[in-house]
């Protein structure tokens, strides 16, 4: 947005979330990181890597205490600091968890808006490493389900760069959600300053017939769908949410109505997952121009299992999506 | 806050020796196979090596009762075979296989066995130790005897849930012992960057609980710590804290670059390599001959290679079994 891009440049995922994380730091002091070897080797696989020497004050390795990881996070943010915390692994998320429902999201509200709370949680979905139903679980949806904290999903290098860099300057609390899977990928970025706005889809692949709306690993693999598909002459339209909450109806309804097909593909269980939220918006929104019901592929409520072969039956696939949207168009 | 002689030493006859020799032994074999294995490959997932710490597992399930209980950690593979978990079927499960201990559910950081008295490795840093609690707390309530044992890190002991449950087992005197591996190291942050006090034993002060210092690489003191603890919980004293002085010869898990440590530390630590001590010890008191000795070792690679035969032989599980044994009551 703001500032003026002058081309683009092609990195990873890890790359730019690094690169974000430098030029965020070095931008404004009041910015700090904190986590769990988040300075020595670069928090979650080594994403970090160097951070730590760069900003020896403001890249702090932790005890193992996610209670203490993101409580003093809120406290410093609630007090002119824009902290930037890591918790390892989304299934982490259950230990900090007090602090996040009753803490983080509640506070600005129930001051009747006397506070600001800048901070920024950066975690990580996972699936596809066998590491088994504790470390692989997708938790976007718990946290959609909280009012007071805003969700973003990372899923391209674009995202990772303009989604941190909105959640770090946004003066609400806002949850990171990146994904292990995604962070070997690589594609265009602009070069300099941008942010993709909380708040804000993008489409990333412009089709006619049928629209996929898809995050993270999910949305690599509606592209490859759609490549495919296009070879049978449909045209997948491919949306990215990038804010779980709040969602950019507009956008995404806007491209149901043009389609009036709708698949939404999430690795959240389907009871009370994102996809659910996403299918009922779409319908509301776009009921009138609706050719089917809007269909949804997730997990089939269960935890994730550690053998390959049962990990991969419960993820959707390439093959799935491919599938689900011949039989729409 | 009950009296326990941490220096009473327990007799241990020929044979007990030898078998806490035998047990340590299985552990470091199973575990150098797993680490080849995982280079070659063969192994899914992440895998965390008990390597150096063999001692504790060993001489801790070893004062155990087969009836007690255990909770284990991420780490959890050496407290598994103490506890009388098979090869074969621990074998089958890190490689995602329908014959292992959870049908492939679990994998190396998940086997659990309650059969076994094991309620499972753990995923989560800290979370076993409430969960050993709990078991405590249902052994007093059935008044059945049985005492429960929590292995956790040094870095645990930076949870709330380790605080908590710790608080809880002393207030309601549960047969409960807290079992610190402190291996030097959470990851790759060192102890004192992690603690505030770095003598661990210092921390049951706060709950009222003896806290005894072990030696991590000795398997008799281990045993003898843990032998007074146990006599204590099952007599209705409560819970102890054992901060046993360990060494992980390994990474943090495979893979890891160990640069936050050097040789000199890790050789300095290897000269206490408990399967080279140990065994000499017992050579040199005429407790085994070293004849014996080979024979014990060979037995166990024999063994371990059959599992390994056995897991590469299983089945993966049928895929539609990712949707079975979630409920109790399917609905
Ligand atoms: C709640 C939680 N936070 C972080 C992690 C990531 N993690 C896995 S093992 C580990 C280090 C644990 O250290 P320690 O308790 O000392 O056990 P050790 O690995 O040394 O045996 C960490 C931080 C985790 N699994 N769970």
């Amino acid at each position: 947005m703001a500032e003026a891009a002058t081309g683009t440049e092609s990195i990873t995922v890890r790359e730019a979330i690094r690169e974000t994380l430098s030029e965020e730091l070095g931008r404004d002091e009041r910015v700090f990181v904190q986590g769990i070897d988040v300075a020595s080797r670069g928090g979650t696989f080594g994403l970090l890597e160097g951070l730590g020497e760069e900003y020896p004050e403001r890249v702090r390795n932790t005890p193992i205490s996610e209670v203490a990881i993101v409580g003093s996070g809120l406290g410093a943010a609630m007090t002119g600091m824009r902290p930037v915390v890591e918790v390892m692994y989304s299934g982490f998320l259950g230990v900090p968890m007090d602090q996040i429902l009753n803490q983080v999201a509640k506070l600005r509200y129930m001051t009747d808006g006397n506070v600001d709370i800048p901070l920024t949680i950066r975690t990580q979905n996972t699936s596809g490493f066998n590491a088994a139903a504790q470390h692989s679980q997708a938790l976007h949806q718990l946290l959609m389900a909280i009012p007071g904290i805003k969700v973003v999903c990372v899923s391209t290098p674009a995202d990772a760069k303009g989604l941190l860099r909105a959640a770090i300057r946004h003066d609400d609390p806002v949850i990171v959600f990146e994904h292990a899977g995604v962070y070997n990928r690589e594609g265009e970025v602009p070069v300099g300053e941008y942010e993709h706005r909380i708040g804000e889809a993008g489409i990333e692949r412009e089709g006619e017939d049928v629209t996929v709306v898809a995050t993270q690993v999910q949305l690599w693999n509606a592209l490859e769908a759609a490549e495919r598909l296009a070879e049978e002459d449909v045209s997948v339209e491919v949306v990215s949410p990038r804010t779980l909450d709040p969602l950019d109806v507009e956008t995404i309804a806007g491209s149901v109505r043009k389609t009036g097909r709708c698949v939404v593909v999430d690795e959240t269980p389907l009871c009370g997952g994102s996809q659910s939220e996403l299918a009922t918006v779409i319908t509301e929104e776009a009921f009138f121009d609706l050719d089917f019901p809007v269909q949804r592929l997730g997990v089939d409520d269960v935890p994730t299992p550690f053998s390959p072969p049962l990990e991969e039956e419960i993820y959707p696939d390439t093959d799935d999506i491919v599938t689900t949207v011949r039989q729409l168009a | 806050m009950s009296e326990i002689d941490t220096r009473k030493r327990v007799d241990l006859d020929d044979e007990a020796r030898i078998d806490l020799l035998r047990t340590m032994q299985r552990i470091r074999a199973f575990e150098s196979r797993v680490q080849t294995l995982f280079a070659d490959g063969e192994l899914p997932g992440f895998v965390h090596l008990y390597i150096g710490e063999e001692a504790i597992a060993a001489g801790v399930c070893g004062a155990l009762e087969e009836s007690d209980y255990i909770t284990s950690t991420h780490r959890g593979h050496g407290h598994c075979i103490a506890k009388g978990h098979e090869f074969d079927r621990m074998m089958a499960e890190l490689y995602g296989k329908e014959t292992g201990y959870c049908g492939g559910k679990g994998g190396s950081m998940h086997i659990a066995s309650p059969k076994l008295g094991n309620l499972g490795a753990n995923g989560i840093v800290g979370a076993g130790v409430p969960i050993g609690v709990g078991a405590a707390l249902s052994s007093q309530l059935r008044g059945s005897g049985q005492v429960a044992a929590s292995f956790f890190g040094d870095g645990a002991t930076a949870q709330g849930a380790f605080h908590e449950a710790m608080n809880l087992s002393a207030l309601w005197d549960l047969p409960f012992v807290g079992v610190v591996e402190n291996n030097q190291y959470g990851e790759m942050s060192a102890l004192e960057e992690q603690q505030a006090v770095t003598d661990l034993s210092e921390r049951a002060t706060s709950y009222g609980v003896p806290g005894i210092d072990v030696d991590g690489m000795d398997v008799e003191d281990v045993y003898a710590a843990t032998t007074a603890a146990i006599e204590a919980a099952r007599a209705g004293d409560g819970p102890s804290l054992l901060v046993c002085d360990t060494y992980r010869f390994e990474g943090h898990h495979e893979g890891d670059t160990e640069f936050y440590r050097d040789d000199d530390e890790i050789n300095e630590w290897r000269r206490r390599d408990p399967l080279k001590t140990y065994p000499e010890r017992l050579i040199e008191e005429g407790v085994l001959t070293n004849a014996e000795w080979n024979d014990i070792v060979d037995e166990i690679d024999a063994e371990l290679e059959a599992a390994i035969e056995f897991a590469r032989e299983s089945d993966y599980p049928e895929p539609e079994s990712a949707y079975e044994n979630l409920y109790a009551e399917e609905v």
